[in-house]
Formats: structure tokens, sequence, C-alpha cells
């Protein structure tokens, strides 16, 4: 791909300085409808969601120390389980991936902004008062909500406490911030691509975001719906899930499931264009497969929408629907497994180097196999009996959203972090983050594959006598893993304060419209369209 | 810009529908259900039993369940535990009910039929869960129950389990029936 | 106590995963003690085996290309960025491996689904947080708490070998038959899971679910609710005890006998009256285990969920409305209708416990006839 870069002349450039110059102070970050800016509050907000719902994975941690009840009560065990599922889904991973799209997309396919800046101010701004909302409350008399994520009636409607309500509400708002950040993604691309950017010229960031954005925009609805009748079936007499209306708590776990599962591609897709940006940089040689990864993609995504019945297999289905969701979920392998190939092949006879982005997304291929090993096992029903609600489901989607989406997200701000900051990060303190996080994150979930073959239950305070020993081993992985986190913040302060200067083009291998642009990117990029021949 | 525009509409239409799908899963659900048999829902209207051929060849072990659920306090229970029937041959089962109370009660039974798939082979022609039973304080009362199997049961099916689980919905009842003076209370 | 701080601290104890007072943790899933549960294990091996197979495949590789292909070496980057005919095969290969994957674990679970009749149907009905066993066809049928005292969960104690994984009264079943469990609700959904028998199946409030196993060895088998049901998720375990026929046809008999004896006892009860300290010793245990999970141990209740009964309004000025509320529940709430689960004698003094422990103090004694009189619809 060759570019063409025209210069914008100079009294262009004035007339755009003057109508959206950049503001300073507090407004210039309240009304900002500049996608770099809106990026960075996002990635921002992220990580502080991130540490805000890894305080209460400490708290999980502390009290599973040892058997017995220590730290905390039941009740409260439960709030923190639910609420730390809720902050890591739609708090970290979903707004980090947001943020990411914000500040890429424009720049990798040329355009000058997203399509949308004004709609793309409130998409941001609205979250804070979700996880405001969700947050406090936990204060309030009978704390917050304390049945699980998955919010499964009649334990979220007849048997929950007033907070519903307010988590009710808080889930609308954050799906209102997903489907207007995705229709934004969706517009941007379809219309403001740069004269030449065909779609399959794409790069596969931007490809993956684009799927992601049309399965955001298929199920955050569906979400909103369930929680509605969660609502109404509390407060308003409604009975969809209450069997003594005529309605059928199963029924729930389908709506929420044909929700939650694609949901699950919506935090992995991205990270999928993300290792496939990375790898191909630091091997110095072109993406292996680039139409068969888009095949892929779209494939994983399509057939997100026919499996969801895989998390419900111990309802009580038929044999002949229980069959058809077993099959249709271990053919997810197919594309998957073709995803993981190409990444192989694309390093096969390359010229690597490894810095910390690299080393992040190596680590993203072994580990998020393991979690796509221990996923095919859980498709085959007759042993999903025995794994169903046990630790090692848990450790399943903690290798897939941990060492997956997580860890794609930290290889992605190490990699892109010298264009938005104009700096180097420091390479050594970014290693120590690297090595400390891949020990310590082992350390804490791979065990629990062995505790949840041994019988233990997922979402419970206190625990037999016989897994004491592993999950206190889990726990001490936990604590070590949340200090690594800290090098982590450490290292994005350092490198946005000062550092060895980046170039143009910052890694040797990088290809792409974004490495076209000075570093640190400035305010306004593209704002004359590149030609890509 | 103004490209935008349809887009932007057709995307908007798009999460409408998605959202109105959400909503429209309940009632799709319930027709998936009534077509396979999934969770053992049976009809909730009457059947005819007018043109079923009676299949003598074949014995069927019918479990009657009843439980009324814990914060209801009817007696509630089949008169007999099991009966065998012949496929198509129709038959009269009773439900015996008990307020020990001192107020008026409204039940509604729920019926939930194992193995599912059998549920579509189990036909009601008269039921006390075809709509709500009101009982007042220290009463008794019986509650047929007129049901015949489908002599096109699977072969694989010998014993259909039918439970009903007994819930007291006198509160919903009365938000019902504002006009009403509640006689019971 | 001693012994559990030592695993706190000692880090060798902890890489070697094992220790003092613990049994040893088996590191795979449980093979079991049923045809089924054997098959489940070996479909679980075999998956894990291929899984391992396709990962070392793949990782070797991976790792082989980390080795050779990094440019301190001085290589230069081959130029290669697709080949149709390598990706075919890619696509191809891991598809028959699905298919193999397939067809034992379709073998498995239609066996799974078997509809035929069985020699003992027991209904088993999970409620916050406990158990209710009922065998179909005869009287027999009882509730399974939690028995691991309050003391050791509060590490107060020291904890049992069977810390959380015990009953006061077990679930029996005889060896060799065909047992089938029809699993139901009477409040969330809760999922009854015996590992040892592969048994895991959702209990939904106004649904049935079926499943069944056939146990070969005789033995107590534990197993715990597998489906988030609220604040004491982690309190409602699972025994099962499988007995010889002969022996389960003893047990059967003898509880049967008990249960007839107990209800003729409850008679003449109603012409008694029990002494207030009895009355109250009576009452704190059968508080502690039926109430005190959501009312708390000091009847200050949890804020917001569950009222308190210490200074409670209703217990203090009204003790018809009291008696009523724990005979037949609260509509709409988690009060269950105690009436059906407790005996007069416990319902007696559990009333009398709540309404004078914690500052609560009426003075009266409930008798076993006072609750019958409102079971009987007569109040005051």
């Amino acid at each position: 791909m060759s570019v063409v870069i025209t210069e914008p002349n100079d009294q262009e450039h004035h007339e755009h300085d003057h109508h959206d110059h950049k503001p300073s102070g507090i407004t210039r970050w309240l009304y900002t409808t500049n996608h770099k800016d809106i990026g960075t509050m996002y990635l921002v907000f992220a990580l502080i969601m991130f540490f805000i719902g890894g305080t209460m994975a400490m708290v999980i941690r502390l009290e599973l120390f040892q058997p017995g009840m220590q730290f905390v009560e039941p009740h409260f065990f439960n709030q923190m389980t639910t609420v730390h599922g809720l902050i890591m889904v739609f708090g970290a991973v979903m707004p980090a991936f947001t943020g990411l799209a914000n500040w890429m997309i424009p720049m990798m396919i040329g355009a000058p902004d997203m399509a949308l800046p004004r709609m793309n101010n409130w998409s941001f701004w609205i979250l804070p008062f979700a996880f405001l909302i969700l947050l406090l409350s936990l204060f309030m008399p009978g704390g917050g909500p304390s049945f699980g994520w998955t919010f499964y009636a009649p334990l979220s409607t007849t048997y929950s406490g007033d907070s519903t309500a307010l988590f009710v509400f808080s889930v609308h708002i954050m799906g209102i911030s997903s489907i207007m950040g995705a229709i934004n993604v969706i517009v941007t691309i379809w219309n403001m691509r740069a004269p030449g950017m065909t779609w399959m010229k794409m790069p596969l960031f931007v490809w993956t975001w684009f799927i992601t954005a049309f399965l955001l925009i298929m199920v955050m609805p569906v979400l909103a719906g369930v929680v509605t009748m969660v609502l109404t079936d509390k407060y308003f007499g409604t009975s969809f899930f209450d069997a003594a209306g005529g309605g059928d708590p199963v029924l729930f776990q389908h709506i929420f499931w044909f929700f939650g599962h694609p949901e699950v591609y919506i935090m992995i897709l991205p990270a999928f264009g993300i290792v496939s940006a990375i790898i191909p940089t630091f091997a110095r040689k072109k993406l292996f497969g680039y139409a068969s990864m888009v095949y892929a993609t779209a494939s994983i995504a399509i057939l997100s929408f026919l499996v969801w019945a895989h998390h419900m297999f111990t309802t009580g289905m038929p044999v002949f629907a229980t069959l058809f969701f077993m099959y249709a979920t271990m053919l997810i392998a197919v594309p998957t497994g073709v995803k993981v190939f190409n990444w192989v092949a694309t390093m096969w006879r390359g010229a690597m180097t490894f810095e910390v982005p690299m080393m992040f997304a190596l680590a993203f291929i072994v580990l998020f196999t393991i979690g796509g090993f221990s996923g095919l096992m859980l498709a085959i029903t007759p042993a999903d009996f025995q794994y169903h609600d046990t630790y090692f489901v848990v450790a399943h989607f903690h290798y897939v959203l941990v060492t997956g989406a997580i860890f794609s997200i930290v290889a992605a701000v190490y990699y892109w972090l010298p264009k938005w900051t104009g700096n180097m990060y420091d390479e050594t303190l970014g290693q120590w983050h690297f090595w400390c996080s891949l020990i310590s994150v082992n350390l804490l979930f791979f065990p629990m594959h062995f505790v949840g073959l041994a019988g233990m239950p997922r979402r419970i305070p206190d625990y037999a006598l016989q897994f004491a020993d592993f999950n206190a081993f889990i726990s001490i992985g936990g604590f070590l893993f949340g200090l690594s986190q800290l090098i982590f913040v450490w290292v994005l302060i350092k490198c946005a304060r000062g550092g060895v200067k980046a170039t143009d083009q910052v890694w040797e291998g990088a290809e792409g419209l974004e490495w076209e642009v000075p570093s640190p990117a400035p305010y306004h990029t593209f704002e004359t369209p590149p030609v890509i021949k | 810009m103004a490209q935008n525009k349809p887009l932007i509409g057709k995307l908007i239409l798009v999460t409408l529908a998605m959202f109105g799908f959400g909503f429209a899963l309940v009632p799709l659900y319930d027709v998936f259900c009534d077509l396979t048999g999934i969770n053992g829902k049976t009809a909730a209207v009457a059947a005819t039993g007018d043109n079923a051929i009676v299949d003598t060849s074949r014995e069927i072990t019918i479990e009657f369940l009843a439980r009324p659920n814990k914060d209801m306090p009817w007696v509630f229970k089949p008169e007999v535990h099991s009966m065998k029937v012949h496929p198509g041959e129709i038959h009269i089962m009773n439900y015996l009910a008990e307020n020990p109370t001192g107020q008026m009660i409204v039940g509604q039974a729920v019926p939930s039929v194992s193995p599912g798939q059998a549920a579509l082979y189990f036909n009601k022609i008269e039921c006390f869960c075809f709509s709500q039973q009101q009982l007042a304080g220290g009463k008794d009362m019986l509650m047929p129950l007129q049901f015949y199997v489908d002599p096109a049961l699977p072969a694989q099916f010998n014993t259909i389990t039918l439970n009903y689980t007994l819930y007291d919905v006198t509160q919903a009842w009365a938000d019902q029936q504002p006009l009403q003076d509640n006689i019971g209370e | 106590m001693a012994k559990t701080r030592s695993i706190r601290w000692s880090l060798p104890t902890l890489l070697l995963a094992a220790s003092a007072n613990t049994a040893a943790m088996p590191l795979n899933m449980t093979k079991g003690v049923t045809e089924i549960s054997q098959e489940v294990y070996s479909l679980h091996m075999l998956i894990f085996w291929i899984c391992c197979v396709i990962g070392a495949v793949v990782f070797g590789i991976m790792f082989v290309s980390i080795l050779l292909h990094r440019k301190s070496r001085g290589v230069q980057p081959a130029q290669f960025h697709e080949s149709t005919k390598i990706e075919i095969l890619w696509t191809a290969i891991p598809v028959v491996i699905l298919i193999g994957m397939a067809i034992p674990a379709s073998k498995t679970l239609i066996a799974m689904d078997d509809t035929s009749a069985a020699d003992v149907t027991v209904q088993i009905t999970g409620s916050q947080w406990k158990w209710h066993y009922k065998y179909l066809g005869s009287d027999l049928e009882y509730f399974s708490v939690l028995a691991t005292p309050r003391e050791q969960i509060t590490n107060r104690f020291e904890k049992g070998e069977n810390y959380l994984l015990e009953v006061d009264r077990p679930l029996v079943i005889p060896t060799g038959q065909k047992i089938r469990f029809l699993m139901t609700s009477d409040d969330v959904i809760h999922s009854w899971w015996v590992p040892a028998f592969a048994v895991k199946k959702d209990a939904n409030p106004g649904f049935i679910n079926e499943a069944w196993t056939r146990v070969d060895e005789p033995g107590v088998y534990r197993g715990q609710c597998a489906e988030l049901c609220g604040k004491d998720h982690a309190y409602m375990p699972i025994v099962v005890i499988a007995k010889s026929p002969d022996d389960y046809a003893a047990w059967k008999t003898a509880e049967e006998t008990r249960i007839a004896e107990a209800k003729a006892a409850e008679q003449e009860l109603l012409a008694m009256n029990m002494d207030m300290s009895e009355l109250m010793a009576n009452g704190e245990r059968t508080y502690i285990a039926y109430c005190a999970a959501c009312h708390q141990p000091n009847g200050a209740g949890l804020p917001g969920i569950f009222p308190a009964l210490a200074g409670s309004d209703l217990i203090l000025n009204d003790k018809t409305a009291h008696i009523d509320i724990v005979l037949n529940g609260k509509s709409g709430t988690a009060m269950q209708a105690f009436g059906r689960q407790l005996s007069l004698k416990e319902l007696a003094s559990v009333l009398t416990y709540t309404r004078n422990a914690w500052g609560n103090d009426t003075g009266d004694a409930v008798q076993a006839a006072d609750v019958f009189k409102v079971q009987q619809g007569e109040g005051e």
C-alpha cells in the first residue's frame, strides 16, 4: 500500500484552526468533539474502572484465601462478584476498545475525525454517570446488585433488593452509550474512508471493529429489553419470568444469552484486530491470509448468534436442541483456529524483535488459545454437566478475557503509545510489567482449572477444606497480578511526561496510515484525505 | 455529512428492531415451546377429545405431583399418586384443595410435564389450571382435571409425570378487581 | 486454628498442594461411580488429550519460529503472505477432528436421555437455602439442611473433615436400581449437582426437570448447589447415601414408622404445656437452623432485604399475626410457610423464642395448642 499525503495549504489550515481550535482546561474535555480527546478519555476511564473492578477482585480473593468467613459477609461477597463482573465487562474492556477505536480508526482509514463527533462526546460522557449510579448502589440499605453479572431471574426480580432499579437504569445508560459508539464506528468506516481505501485494503483492526459494531447494535438492544423486563417484573406486576403468572424463568436465560454470547465476541474480535496489527509489524512480514482473517471474523460473528444456549445445557433442554447447540459451538473452533494458524504463519520466516507490544501479543496467542481449548471442552455437553458453574468455567473465561482481551488492550496501548504521546515508553519497565503480569496471571488462573475439575462451584464465599491450598495459592497469584498493574500505570505516567522522542514510523516494520502522520499525532489529522493507490 | 443520514437512519432502525425482537422472543419462545415441548409446558387451552382412537395395546403410567409453593398455605393433593391409562382414553382426576387459613385465597396452578417432549401429547379437556381458583378460609374443594394421552405419543415414553405448582395470586387478583368489594378480606 | 495458620504461611506446602489437615485435592475430574460418569470422564480425557496434541503442535511451531526467525540472528523476512492450499488444509483438518469429538459426545448425551421406567423416583425441591426430598408413592419426605456449625464457619471452632459438605438428613438411595430425580424449586433457580453421578440439573421454580442415575457402589457421595441462589448459596450442600437394596428398604420402613409416630405424638402435645425454659432452648436451636440465615442470629435482619425481628412491631403487638406469618409465610417475599416444614413443637418453640429473645420481652409462652388454633383458622 503506498500513500500520498497532500499537505494542506496554509490558508485551509488557518480556517480549520479558527472554527475548531483546541480549548484548554476542563471545558476542553467536557465539550470536545475531537476523536483523539474522546479516545483518551475512554482509555483513562477504562483504566480507572479496571482498577476499581480489580479492587473488588482483590476483596474476593482475600475472602477466598482461607476457608471460613474472615473479612466480608456472604451477601457483600455476592455484590463484589456481581459488580466486579459488570465493571470489567462494561466499564473496562468495552470502553477500552471504544477508546482505541476512537483514536485509531479515523487515522487508519485517513479520515479527519469520527463521522458523528457530537454524538461521540455524548456517548462518552453518559458513561461515568452509569458507573457512578452502579457504584453508589453499593451504599444503599440492602446493598448493591448481588445476583451475579448474569442477573438470572427470579433472583434478580422477586428476590432482589431495591438497588435493582438502579442497576437496570445503569445498564440502560451503558447500552445507549455502546450503541451510539457503534453507530459512529459504522458510519465512519462506511462513509469516511480516504479515496482508494477499499474494503479489502482496510487494516484488520478496522475490519474487526466494523463487525463488532454490528454485533453491538444487534445485541445491546436485546440487553436493554431484558433488563426492562426484569424491571417490570419486579415493580410493575408483569410476569415474563414468573411461573405464577404464566412466565418462565428459563426464558430469561434464553434472552440474556442471546445477548450474552455475541457480547463475548464483542470483547474479543477487536483483540484479534490488534494482534493482527502487531504481529506483522514485529515480524517485519505481511499478515498471512488477510482475506481469510476477514472471512473468519465474519463467520465467528454470524455463528455467535446460533450458540447462546450452550450456557444453558443444565436447564433441561430436549436432546435435539442440546445437540444443535453443541455442534454449532464446536464449529466456532474452525474460524478461530484459522486465525491462530494465520498468526503463526505470519511469524514463520519473519525477522522478529520482541518489544513489549510483541511480547503481549505472543502471550495473547498462547493464552487465548488455552482459553479456546477449555472452551471447546465446555462445548462437549456431557462433560459440560461436570464443568458447568465450577471454577473450570471461571478459569476459561478469565483466560479469554484477561489474557485475551485485556492483554490485547495492553499490547495496543504499548504499540500506539509513542504515536499518542510522541515519546517512547520505558522499555525496561515495560518488560518488567510484561513478565510480572505473565507469571502472576498464570499463577492466578491456571490452578482454577484444577479446582473446578475437583468440584468447587463458582460464586461461593466459602468452600470445603480440600480446596484450601489451591485457593490460597490462587489468591497470592491474584494479589501479585494486581500489584503488577501498578507498573503499567508508572510506565504510562512516565511516557506521558517525556522520554526518548518517537519517530513518525515508531516501529521499523510498521505499515499503515497512522504511521505516516507525525508523532505525537497532531490534534487534527487528514483534514485533506490522503490518496491510497 | 448529508450522506450519513440515510445510513444512520437504517442503523437506528436496526437498533429499534432488535429492541423489539428482544420482546418478540417472549411469544416466539412460547410458540417454539408449543412446537417442540421444551420445558414441559402444556397447552393453556382446552383440547377436544372427540376424535381420539383408544389404543388398548399400550399402557402409559401417569404420575401426579402437586406442590403448593412455599408461601402458599393451601393443602393441595392429588387423589391418587399415579394411574395407568391407554392412549386415547379420557380420564378424570381430582385434586383436593383445602384452605386452612382464615382468609379467602386465590390460587393459580402451573402445570409442568416431564419428559418435556411428552407434554405435546398430554391433552387436557378440562382443567382447574386454566383459570384462577378462589377458596374461602377454612373451606375445601375438589378440583377436576379431564385429560387423555394422544395415541401418537412416541414409543420411548412410558411414564409421564404431571406436576402442578400452586401459587398464591391473591394480591394480583385483588389488583385486577378494583371495583369489586373484596368479600373475603 | 494452629493448623490453618501453618497452611497460610508455608509456601513450600502450598507448592506441594498437600497439607496436614486437608485431604489432598484430586487434580482431575472424578471418574464417579456410575456408568454415565465413567463415560463422561473418558470423554473429558479424550478432548483434553486432543487439545494437548493440537496445542503442542501449534505452540511448538510458534516457539521454533520465535527461536529461529529473529532479527538478532540476521535473518531477512520472507515475502509470502498467502497460500490457498494450506488455508483450505487447516480449515479442513479441524473439521475432521471436531467430527471425531462430536460422535462419542453425541452417543453419551443420548445415553443420558433415557426415559425408561425407574425403580425409585425422588422429587427434589430447592429453596433458599436447603433441599427437600420426597419419595414418590410414599409419605416419606424431609428437608436436608447444612449441618456444619456456625462456629466453624466463623472460625471459632476448628473445621471438621466434611466442612460445608455435611447435612442433617442425607438423601438415601438403593444401589443397582434406576433412580429418577424430578427437580423443582420453591423460589429462585438452584442446581442439584453430585459430581460422582455426573448429574447436574437446574431446579427451576414452577417447572420440573428430570435426571436419573444408577449407582453400583454403596457409599456416601457429596455435592453442592451449583447455581447462584442468593446469600447462602455456599451453604446448601447435598449428601447422598447409597445403600444396598435391603438396607435401603429397612431404612425406609424405619423412617416411615418414625414419621407416623411423630404425627401421633403431635396430637398428644396439644394437651400439654411445655415450660418456658424448654421452649426457649428448643426455640433457639430451631431459630438458628431455619431462621438465622435471613433474620440473622441476633434478630437484627439485614436492612433493606430481611426485616429485623428484634423490636418488630408485628411481634410485639400482634401475636396472632406473628403465628400466622410463621405458619403461612408472606406472599411475594422470601418468607416461607413454615407450617409445613416444622412440627408443632418446633413452631411453638421458635415462636416463643422470637417473642422473648433480644429484648422482645413479651413474656408469652406460645404452646402447641395456640399454633394449632391459628392453623385451623381460629385466631383470636
